[in-house]
């Protein structure tokens, strides 16, 4: 019984699963090789690499100036997290729990944005944020501002624009996390005594952390290696690894060193994950 | 580096912004090539099409259906918004581009990156139209790879009716008193260049110490811009007042003195750059015949003008200047007097030292 379980599902599986292993293998576990590669390789001053072993490129990366940049964009990615998750949680938490009929058409709002290519929606807030754009009109209308303040090309902007852009992420895996959850368990946190506040704390909120976790890094990983929102709404004042990244593949013609940066950033991410996990994640869901 | 589009239409901008901006894709947007003309110059006749790789909106709208009528010969146009993009793309190989429009130092970076093939100028008779300022530049000295498609100035685009009269100077960008009120572009070159100029320096300079003076400039500067812009993100900023003073390439500048008599454009003093965009048929170009002939129509008299006219640059094109339009050589800056002219800069590739500007920049913008 158990084995002929277990064979159907291996011949299913690889059949169902060899699409995507080729797929990924081409186009992302190659890729990802070649990068690798590169980072090891020196860069001509007009094209190609030398494939080799030169360390040189990563320890190039231990320049103040970089190590400053790379700093700078985990904090605004820590950042954006924090604010999306702040903002993402209670609206999840309203759409599955009082949204009742509206629960699918709430969280089709959600996903609305996605309709759009991310460079129009960045574009959009230009033009709101512009000097005569309707978010410093209508400041002026209510009588806040005089005159027009700026309010786009800043680093508050930025980070405006990408919890904007990345609070979707957030919000679905808590939506998801949060739809699982058996309202029967609340009535009983309820009859054994707690408060609203301590049942949220101690039954609700531990039971949504997977939810918490996923959009956390699903927030955190694209934050960090942004490199459109900054040039669009920081007016390239705030420089973060993305935009480090592409100058190194586009202008310095330093693909080795941009594939050293890339493969930093990666494994810096990795480690920040699995640190978050462990921390965040397994203890505490253990703990309950 | 630069990028230039003349008019930022919406949605045309964008789109060429979304290729280069939103991936860096180097393989993608190649254009349908089914053709196997006769390759390499000489050879039998060439299917009647011809791909042509350019700038977004920078050519006249009748420069393409006119080209087709007179030589039966269909172009497909796509766009690049910088030269590095289009460099990856040739870099990467197999792009079935006939004509391209790299700007000056580009095209130095091309031929020494072997991407691009020398001209047979049997096939372009127009070529005598070029005027003699606009040939044998110092980044391909006998025109062997590439001849000029249009030039301009890069100067200050500035708000005349709130700041009054500038002088010809790159200071009033240091000026604390438009603080949060000026841009520089987005562009290594060009911004370390404003500084060189500024100090008196050569824009081509691989001297690291006055580089960093001119880095040190620039930071004094970041604290008082509104941001680095490219040249067609600053002009609608200075056209509605968001900007007083914008750095800035002359036809962005052109095209809103013409819509806005209250903007006022400068080319400071003691030097500024002049740049040139160059067409150039790529190595491994499946219609060379037909790019020569694109080429040699574009340096035609008339049609020089038309496309001028249109892009509001300048034309290098020596026939076709007595045929542009009275209301642009009215413009300030349009006209230079040799007084000005002989006083402007040609970037130039820096080689080795490409890195260290790039550094550089690096270090002004996050400063």
């Amino acid at each position: 019984m158990r084995e002929r379980v277990a064979k159907g599902w291996s011949l299913g599986l690889a059949a169902l699963l060899a699409p995507v292993t080729l797929w990924l293998g081409l186009f992302f576990l190659i890729p990802l090789l070649f990068i690798v590669a590169y980072s090891f390789g020196t860069s001509g001053v007009y094209e190609g690499i030398t494939l080799g072993f030169n360390p040189g490129n990563y320890l190039r990366v231990f320049d103040p100036l970089y190590l400053e940049i790379i700093v700078r964009s985990f904090g605004i990615a820590a950042l954006t997290t924090l604010i999306c998750f702040l903002l993402g949680y209670p609206l999840a938490y309203f759409i599955v729990f009082k949204g009742r009929r509206w629960r699918n058409a709430l969280i089709l709002l959600v996903m609305v944005p996605f309709w759009t290519s991310l460079l129009i929606r960045a574009y959009a807030w230009v033009v709101i944020l512009g000097g005569n754009g309707i978010a410093n009109k209508t400041l002026q209308f209510v009588g806040i501002t005089d005159g027009p303040v700026n309010l786009i090309f800043t680093p508050e902007a930025v980070l405006m624009g990408m919890t904007y852009s990345y609070l979707p992420f957030m919000v679905l895996p808590l939506y998801a996390a949060l739809e699982k959850f058996d309202v029967r368990l609340k009535e009983a946190g309820k009859d054994l005594g707690a408060s609203r506040w301590q049942t949220f704390l101690r039954v609700t909120f531990p039971l949504s952390l997977p939810g918490v976790i996923a959009g956390s890094i699903l927030v955190f990983i694209p934050s960090a290696g942004e490199f459109v929102i900054p040039d669009l709404l920081g007016g390239s004042q705030t420089v973060m690894t993305g935009n480090l990244i592409q100058n190194q593949f586009l202008q310095s013609r330093d693909w080795a060193f941009g594939s050293a940066l890339s493969v930093l950033l990666a494994v810096l991410l990795l480690g920040a994950i699995m640190f978050y996990i462990r921390k965040v994640g397994t203890d505490k869901l253990e703990g309950v | 580096m630069m990028k230039r589009i003349s008019r930022g239409r919406f949605l045309r901008t964008m789109g060429a912004a979304g290729v280069a901006g939103s991936t860096l894709s180097v393989l993608a947007c190649q254009p349908n090539t089914s053709a196997q003309g006769g390759g390499g110059g000489g050879g039998g006749p060439e299917e009647k099409v011809l791909n042509f790789y350019n700038w977004a909106d920078y050519v006249a709208e009748s420069t393409v259906p006119d080209f087709a009528k007179q030589t039966g010969i269909k172009v497909t146009q796509d766009f690049y918004s910088s030269n590095e993009d289009l460099l990856a793309k040739l870099q990467a190989g197999g792009t079935g581009y006939d004509v391209i429009v790299p700007s000056d130092y580009m095209v130095e970076i091309m031929i020494k990156s072997d991407v691009v093939q020398k001209l047979d100028r049997a096939q372009i008779p127009n070529a005598k139209n070029v005027g003699k300022e606009y040939e044998g530049l110092s980044y391909d000295p006998n025109n062997e790879y590439s001849l000029p498609y249009q030039w301009g100035t890069t100067g200050i685009l500035y708000n005349k009716k709130e700041i009054g009269q500038l002088p010809e100077s790159w200071d009033p960008l240091w000026d604390s008193e438009f603080e949060g009120k000026m841009s520089m572009l987005n562009d290594t070159r060009e911004t370390l260049g404003a500084a060189l100029y500024k100090l008196g320096l050569s824009v081509n300079t691989k001297d690291m110490a006055e580089l960093q003076r001119a880095a040190d400039e620039l930071k004094k500067q970041n604290p008082l811009l509104r941001g680095y812009f490219d040249s067609t993100e600053a002009r609608p900023l200075v056209q509605n007042g968001d900007l007083l003073l914008g750095h800035v390439f002359s036809g962005d500048a052109f095209l809103a003195l013409s819509e806005n008599s209250d903007l006022d454009y400068v080319v400071p003093k003691p030097a500024a750059t002049r740049w040139t965009d160059n067409m150039c048929i790529p190595n491994g170009a499946e219609h060379p015949q037909n790019a020569h002939k694109l080429i040699n129509y574009i340096l035609g008299a008339k049609t020089g003008a038309v496309l001028s006219n249109y892009t509001y640059y300048n034309t290098p094109n020596a026939a076709a200047l007595p045929m542009i339009d009275d209301a642009l050589k009215d413009l300030p800056g349009y006209v230079l007097p040799a007084s000005v002219f002989d006083r402007l800069q040609v970037i130039a590739d820096p080689g080795e030292a490409t890195r260290e500007y790039e550094r550089l920049f690096t270090e002004v913008k996050s400063s």
